[in-house]
C-alpha cells in the first residue's frame, strides 16, 4: 500500500513544478540566482520523497544505497573541481542525466502498450544516448584529452546520413514490435551519433553544444514522464527542453554565430574549419621587453582577456602583471566582454576566483567609451571580440555582434599562440594596423616573461 | 494520462520555459544553464521507479545504474551551480559598497 493518497501524490508534484519554474525564473536574475537554484533543490527533494511515498517499490535498500553512493561521488566533484573546469563537469553531469533518461524509457519498453507510449520510448532511449555520449566528447574536448580542434573524417556525412536513416528504421520497428534488442540497438545507434554530431565542433562553440545537449536531455526526460504516466518528468523535462532552447540561441547569438553553423559549419567549411588558415601578410612582432616597455611608460591600460586565457589558466597570473603595473601608478582595467571565456559569464567567475577585485572588471558598455584615453588595450587570447569586421563587414559571420572597441587605444598589444584566426575563422583587420604589437606564444608563458621584464623596468 | 491533457501539459510547460528565460542577461547564462541542468536530473524520479519495480536481478542492476546516473545529476548539478553562484555573490558586493 502506498503512504499517500494520487490526490496528495499529484499535489506534491505540482508543488516540485512549480518549485522548478520558480528556480528558473529565479536564476534569470542575478539577485534572486542563488535563492533560485535552492528553490529548484528544494522542488527536486519534494519530487524524489513523493516518489517513495506514492509507489509501492521494492529494492527500497538499494535505491537508498545507490542514490547515497551518487551523492557521494558526486558532492565532493562539484565543491573541489577547479572553476576553470567547470564547463566540463556540467556537461558530464549533463551526459548522465541523458544517459538516466534512456536506461529508464528501455527498461520501461515491456510495460508500453500504446502507439503514444511506444514512440516515446524511441524517442527518449535515442535522445538520451545521443546526450550522453555528445556529453562525454563535449567533456574529453574540454578536458583536452583530446584535441579542441573540430575533426571531420571523409565521408563522415555520409555515415552519419546512413546512421540516421538506419536510426529512424530502428525506432520504426521499436514502436512497431516493441523489440528490446532492436532498442538496444537503436540505443547504440544513438551513442554512435552523439559521438558524431560532437566531433566537428571547435573547441570554442562547445558551450553552445552543452546547452544544445542540456536542452535534448530535458525533451528526453519529458518523454520518459509520457512513458511513467509521471506529471512532474513531463513538466520538469519540458522546461528545461523550453528553456534550454532558448539559452542556446541566445548563447549562439551573443558570440555572433547561428546555432545549425555550430553543429554543421565544419561540414560546409565555412566557418570553424576555415580557422586554420594563415595570412601571410606581415604584421609587428615584438619581444616580451617591447610589451613591457608600452606597459610599463603607459599611464592606462586595458586588458581584454578571452578564450586564450581561460585556455592557458592565466588568470593568475594577469592578475599579478596587473597588479605589478598599478604598483607602478599605472592605471589597469579590465574589459569584459559577454561571451568571453569558454561559457558566456565565464570570464567574470574565472577573474573572481583569481582575486581580482571586483571594480577592476567592467563591462562592455563601460569600458568602450574609455579605449579613446587608453594607452595600451592589452588584447590576451581574444580575438573576435575585438574585430572591427563586426562593426564594418556587413557579410562577415560576425557582423552585428558587439565588440570591445580595443582599436581605438594608442597601442594595441595582442598576445596570440599564432597568426589563426578566431573560431569565426575570419581575419581581424586589427592585427596589421600600425600601432599594433603582437607577442606570440602561450598566454600564462607571455604573461610571465612580460611580467619578469615590467618589474626589471 | 488522457493524451489530450499530456497535449496541455507539455504545451503550457513549453510557454512557460520560454517565458521565464526570455531576458536574462549573458553573464548569467553559464549558471542558468548549469542550473536547467540539475533540473532536469529530476529523472531520478523515473530512476527509482523502474528500480523499484525491477523483478529480475539484471534488470534491476541497469536501473540501479540509472539511479546513479541521475543522482549525480541532480545533486552534482545543483551543488555546481550554487559554487558559481557564490563566487558571483563575492564578487558583486564591493560594486555595490562602491555604489553607495
Amino acid at each position: 500500500m502506498s503512504a499517500i493518497t494520487p490526490e496528495v501524490e499529484a499535489l506534491l508534484y505540482l508543488f516540485a513544478a512549480v518549485a522548478f519554474i520558480l528556480a528558473l525564473k529565479g536564476l534569470s536574475s542575478p539577485k534572486s540566482a542563488r535563492r533560485g537554484n535552492i528553490i529548484g533543490a528544494v522542488g527536486a527533494l519534494v519530487g524524489i520523497v513523493t516518489v517513495f511515498l506514492a509507489e509501492e517499490l521494492k529494492n527500497v535498500g538499494w535505491i537508498l544505497l545507490v542514490i547515497g553512493l551518487g551523492t557521494l561521488l558526486s558532492v565532493p566533484a562539484s565543491r573541489m573541481v577547479k572553476m576553470t573546469q567547470m564547463p566540463q563537469l556540467v556537461a558530464l553531469f549533463n551526459g548522465v542525466g541523458g544517459g538516466a533518461a534512456a536506461v529508464v524509457a528501455l527498461l520501461e519498453l515491456q510495460a508500453a502498450d500504446t502507439l503514444g507510449f511506444l514512440i516515446a520510448v524511441a524517442f527518449t532511449v535515442f535522445i538520451g544516448s545521443v546526450s550522453f555520449s555528445g556529453s562525454v566528447i563535449t567533456f574529453a574536448k574540454l578536458q583536452e584529452m583530446m584535441t579542441t580542434r573540430p575533426v571531420i573524417f571523409k565521408g563522415q556525412q555520409y555515415v552519419m546520413i546512413l546512421l540516421t536513416i538506419a536510426s529512424l528504421a530502428g525506432a520504426v520497428l521499436v514502436v512497431l514490435d516493441g523489440n528490446f534488442l532492436v532498442a538496444t540497438l537503436l540505443l547504440a545507434a544513438g551513442l554512435v551519433m552523439g559521438v558524431l554530431v560532437v566531433l566537428p565542433v571547435g573547441g570554442a562553440d562547445v558551450p553552445i553544444v552543452i546547452s544544445l545537449l542540456n536542452a535534448m536531455t530535458g525533451l528526453a526526460v519529458a518523454a520518459s514522464g509520457l512513458v511513467l504516466n509521471n506529471t512532474l518528468l513531463l513538466v520538469g523535462g519540458t522546461l528545461v527542453g523550453a528553456s534550454g532552447t532558448i539559452l542556446t540561441r541566445a548563447m549562439a547569438l551573443a558570440m555572433g554565430r547561428s546555432v545549425t553553423n555550430t553543429v554543421f559549419g565544419a561540414f560546409k567549411g565555412g566557418s570553424t574549419a576555415g580557422s586554420t588558415e594563415v595570412s601571410d601578410r606581415p604584421v609587428k612582432s615584438g619581444s616580451p621587453e617591447d610589451v613591457a616597455i608600452l606597459l610599463g611608460y603607459a599611464q592606462r591600460v586595458i586588458v581584454v582577456p578571452g578564450y586564450g586565457l581561460a585556455v592557458a589558466q592565466a588568470q593568475h597570473t594577469m592578475y599579478e602583471l596587473a597588479k605589478a603595473l598599478e604598483d607602478k601608478g599605472i592605471e589597469v582595467v579590465f574589459g569584459i566582454h559577454p561571451v568571453a571565456g569558454r561559457m558566456p559569464g565565464h570570464m567574470n567567475v574565472l577573474l573572481a576566483e583569481a582575486n581580482v577585485p571586483y571594480e577592476v572588471l567592467q563591462e562592455m558598455d563601460e569600458v568602450n567609451p574609455q579605449f579613446k584615453t587608453a594607452d595600451v588595450c592589452l588584447v590576451v587570447g581574444a580575438n573576435d571580440v575585438v574585430n572591427p569586421a563586426a562593426k564594418t563587414t556587413p557579410g562577415s559571420p560576425i557582423y552585428g555582434m558587439p565588440i570591445l572597441d580595443a582599436g581605438l587605444a594608442k597601442q594595441v598589444v595582442f598576445l596570440k599562440r599564432s597568426m589563426r584566426p578566431g573560431f569565426a575563422g575570419i581575419e581581424n583587420e586589427l592585427l596589421y594596423e600600425p600601432n599594433t604589437t603582437l607577442l606570440f606564444g602561450d598566454a600564462k608563458e607571455s604573461l610571465g616573461k612580460v611580467l619578469t621584464a615590467v618589474k626589471a623596468i | 494520462m488522457d493524451s489530450i491533457i499530456i497535449l496541455t501539459y507539455f504545451v503550457l510547460a513549453v510557454f512557460v520555459g520560454f517565458e521565464v528565460v526570455s531576458k536574462v542577461s549573458s553573464t548569467l547564462h553559464t549558471p542558468l544553464m548549469s542550473g536547467a541542468n540539475a533540473i532536469h536530473g529530476i529523472i531520478l524520479v523515473g530512476a527509482i521507479i523502474v528500480a523499484g519495480h525491477a523483478d529480475s536481478p539484471g534488470i534491476l542492476i541497469l536501473a540501479l545504474l540509472a539511479v546513479l546516473m541521475a543522482t549525480i545529476n541532480l545533486v552534482g548539478g545543483f551543488v555546481v551551480t550554487d559554487r558559481m553562484l557564490e563566487m558571483f555573490a563575492v564578487k558583486k558586493k564591493p560594486s555595490e559598497g562602491q555604489a553607495k
